[in-house]
């Protein structure tokens, strides 16, 4: 049935009354609290954050056009003392196994005047600058589900706390809280759980191509004394990764010696045996990139997807009561590499929507009119090209760029879990052997190094409709990709003396990064939000 | 009766403790901080005591910096009525600790001190038994099980040679240990409530308190990497690996 919210555990709970409430403590939902506060001081703001800490589940690049957060919140370059490097040098470079050559930089990734930062410390600072607006922040609390009236969303309800793993209430059990708002505003981030449940309700993808995207990994590392070249900012594509894969890599080097690696892949990829952290431990294993990391110290990894999907599948970004604003709607732009100012952008012309109209109607047209949507509309041919291969990508993605995006036509996007071939049609993968020497040595030390923290007598909060596939229609077909992809070893096919073969979700192990929600070929497996504050603890990411 | 909890703010028990790079400390720079496991343990159970009505006022204490504040509050969202913020940059070490605690136990009017085993930033374990001590009054550490009767506390206590039970007339310090209860979630219309309640900030000299001398930390150092052991394939082999790294 349609609007209406799943009950879960029945019991009395408290309302609780604002005039807006933002899901997700991100750039893109205190950005929105923020401006809208500023407009409207005597209106009630609160924003839910799931994690821990404001902050402590963001993971990005980040090298963030400050124009927005300039706009937003000028103090931020004297009163924001986390990581912030100012860009000096820009390298692009291609790389085979052995070797790598640098190409002309494209102009999308010309980074003069901005920033590298940790987008999580930058977000925890607009977090204690939304607080002295008198928005109240809740880390530490989810949003579960949203609720509905007359077909429309009147709020949403925060998680229980407290529940034990068959789904009764235990001994410490905390019912969540429905929160009412006259508007609800979805900025959960990339692949947002009761964004995904809004969509669906109200078809709001109904007029666009399906949403494509990426799985990013990032760590920091402590390198050698005087080893860091500061501002230094470094992508590369090609190798490990074949023609046919989009994907590339970043370094950028931070102050006192730290860096930020990373790999990304597009959620596209057609082999079943690919294995994208496997890729992502190669790359650092290259002849050009060892000797940055060699007798560096790791302090900190993590993973999280991300949009790649652009202007054309942007969904209906507005529906009664509710706004969806950032990447849950998915405003990065890939050509660039950058989505912090988009999410901003996006924030704060809802913020400016609702303060101006006190309602969500006509939000989807004042975004489509605006400079964002211009320049989304502007590249938005380039991430598609890749589909052809990288050479082809790189050529489509020049003449795009010389034409500003005036060509005709648009590129369509596929759905990723439909983006995969079997294994009989893929052919054997005979990538990811190689001798490593840097940590992590695998998944589970990765997972070390997210600080990741789940209650375990919880409810599994990765709900695989039928596990029955698993051990068969699924190991035959696609040898069980989800194995490979998730990133932190939550899917595991084990074989009991009694039950034989059978899918065992270590569920404690997830980072949040929601590729297994993307890619499973099947679509039976849905992220739901674990009891509030669990999932990685990153710091500096 | 009141019952007094000092809380100790600490790097989370999630977080992989790193040093900073010149080795002078801890970094605690944008990391996550948290009341103390075991302090958290002693608000709860200092809770459930006034919720049996065998206590009048819960009052929180920390001592140190604004940041603190942070800490208090979470305390005083699980159900403490007031808090008491011990304002100082000041390092602070058990005794210090101890002495600026029995002057706020005077102050309040406590008679009861409800805190933690230890901290589980530098594990002391010293700040209950100082405490017990200057106060001249009875001590029970490690409590697991802690009843009230008029003004006897029957409290049962984790010792290394299992479970020891004891009495103690109140006033008097318990200290907490990991079985005692299992704090409560915080809800959020009480974090909302926690905001208007009473805090209260006082310096060390309005509360006549100097530093004791303290301990001097010179520097900071990692633990040794461990290196990998590897199987061998004989008794001989063993002998001869023990031998060689002269451990017989």
């Amino acid at each position: 049935m349609r609007f209406q919210h799943k009950e879960t555990i029945v019991v009395d709970r408290e309302v609780m009354q604002y005039d807006m409430v933002v899901v997700g403590a991100g750039p893109a939902g205190l950005a929105c609290a923020i401006r809208f506060k500023q407009q409207q001081p005597g209106l009630s703001v609160c924003v839910l954050e799931k994690g821990a800490e404001v902050g402590s589940h963001i993971l990005s690049g980040a090298v963030m056009q400050p124009d927005a957060l300039d706009e937003l919140l000028p103090e931020w370059r004297k009163s924001y003392l986390g990581i912030r490097v100012a860009a000096t040098i820009d390298k692009f470079r291609f790389m085979t196994k052995q070797r790598s050559w640098w190409f002309p930089l494209p102009p999308q990734l010309n980074n003069h005047g901005n920033f590298i930062v940790s987008l999580g410390a930058l977000c925890a600072w607009m977090a204690s600058k939304a607080e002295e607006l008198e928005i109240d922040v809740f880390p530490g609390f989810t949003a579960a589900q949203p609720l509905f009236e007359n077909s429309a969303v009147i709020g949403v309800r925060c998680g229980d706390m407290g529940v034990s793993a068959d789904d009764t209430p235990g001994p410490n059990f905390a019912a969540g809280v429905d929160i009412h708002a006259k508007l609800t505003v979805l900025a959960e981030g990339c692949r947002g759980s009761v964004s995904k449940q809004l969509i669906r309700e109200f078809q709001l993808d109904k007029d666009c191509s399906p949403q494509t995207y990426g799985l990013g990994f990032k760590e920091l590392w402590q390198l050698p004394d005087g080893r860091g070249q500061a501002g230094l900012i470094q992508h590369s594509v090609g190798w490990p990764l074949n023609n046919n894969t989009y994907g590339g890599s970043f370094i950028y080097h931070l102050d006192n010696d730290q860096v930020y690696i990373g790999f990304v892949v597009g959620l596209d990829y057609r082999n079943p045996d690919f294995d994208p952290f496997e890729t992502f431990q190669q790359f650092k294993h290259h002849p050009s990139v060892y000797p940055l990391l060699e007798g560096g110290e790791i302090l900190f990894s993590g993973a999280r997807s991300l949009i790649e999907g652009g202007v054309q599948s942007l969904p209906k970004l507005e529906m009664p009561g509710a706004l969806l604003i950032g990447d849950a709607a998915g405003t990065m732009n890939v050509a660039k590499m950058k989505g912090v100012h988009m999410a901003m952008r996006s924030g704060m012309l809802a913020a400016d929507h609702y303060a101006a109209h006190s309602s969500s109607e006509g939000f989807d047209k004042t975004w489509r009119n605006s400079s964002s949507a211009t320049e989304l509309k502007r590249v938005r041919n380039m991430r598609p090209g890749f589909r052809a291969g990288l050479w082809a990508g790189l050529v489509n993605a020049a003449y795009e760029t010389v034409t500003f995006g005036l060509s005709p036509w648009t590129l369509k996007n596929h759905a990723d879990w439909s983006s995969i071939d079997t294994r009989k049609a893929a052919g054997n993968d005979t990538a990811n052997i190689f001798e490593k020497k840097l940590p992590p040595r695998d998944r589970l030390a990765s997972v070390y190094f997210a600080s990741n923290a789940h209650d375990e007598s919880q409810p599994v909060h990765l709900k695989v409709a039928d596990t029955s596939v698993c051990v068969t229609r699924c190991a035959e077909e696609y040898g069980n990709p989800c194995t490979r992809f998730c990133p932190a070893q939550v899917y595991e096919i084990v074989e009991d003396a009694d039950q034989g073969k059978r899918l065992q979700i270590n569920a404690a192990n997830c980072v949040h990064c929601k590729a297994c929600d993307i890619k499973d070929p099947y679509e039976i497996i849905t992220w739901t939000t674990p009891q509030g504050g669990s999932g990685p603890n990153y710091q500096n990411l | 009766m009141n019952i007094l909890v000092p809380i100790k703010r600490v790097v989370d028990f999630n977080i992989r403790v790193q040093l900073k790079r010149d080795l002078s400390g801890v970094q605690t720079d944008n990391v996550k901080m948290s009341i103390n496991p075991f302090d958290e343990i002693a608000v709860e159970e200092a809770l459930r005591i006034r919720e049996r009505g065998q206590a009048d006022e819960v009052i929180v204490a920390s001592i140190g910096p604004d940041a603190i504040q942070q800490q208090i509050r979470t305390a005083l969202a699980m159900g403490a009525d007031r808090a008491v913020h011990v304002l100082t940059d000041l390092e602070i070490q058990p005794l210090f600790a101890a002495r600026l605690l029995l002057a706020l136990i005077e102050r309040e009017k406590a008679n009861l001190v409800l805190m933690g085993k230890q901290a589980i930033d530098d594990d002391c374990n010293q700040t209950g038994q100082m405490l017990a001590a200057i106060w001249n009054r009875p001590q029970a550490t490690f409590g697991s099980q802690i009843e009230i009767n008029s003004n006897v506390a029957t409290v049962r206590r984790e010792v290394d040679e299992g479970l020891e039970t004891i009495e103690v007339d109140l006033p008097a310090v318990i200290t907490t240990d990991l079985r005692l209860n299992e704090p409560r979630f915080v809800k959020m219309p009480d974090i909302m409530k926690a905001k208007r309640k009473p805090l209260q900030s006082i310096t060390p000299e309005e509360l006549n308190v100097v530093p004791p001398a303290m301990l001097e930390t010179i520097s900071f150092e990692p633990p040794p990497q461990r290196i990998g052991g590897h199987k061998v394939e004989s008794v001989d082999e063993l002998v001869m690996e023990l031998k060689n790294r002269g451990v017989i």
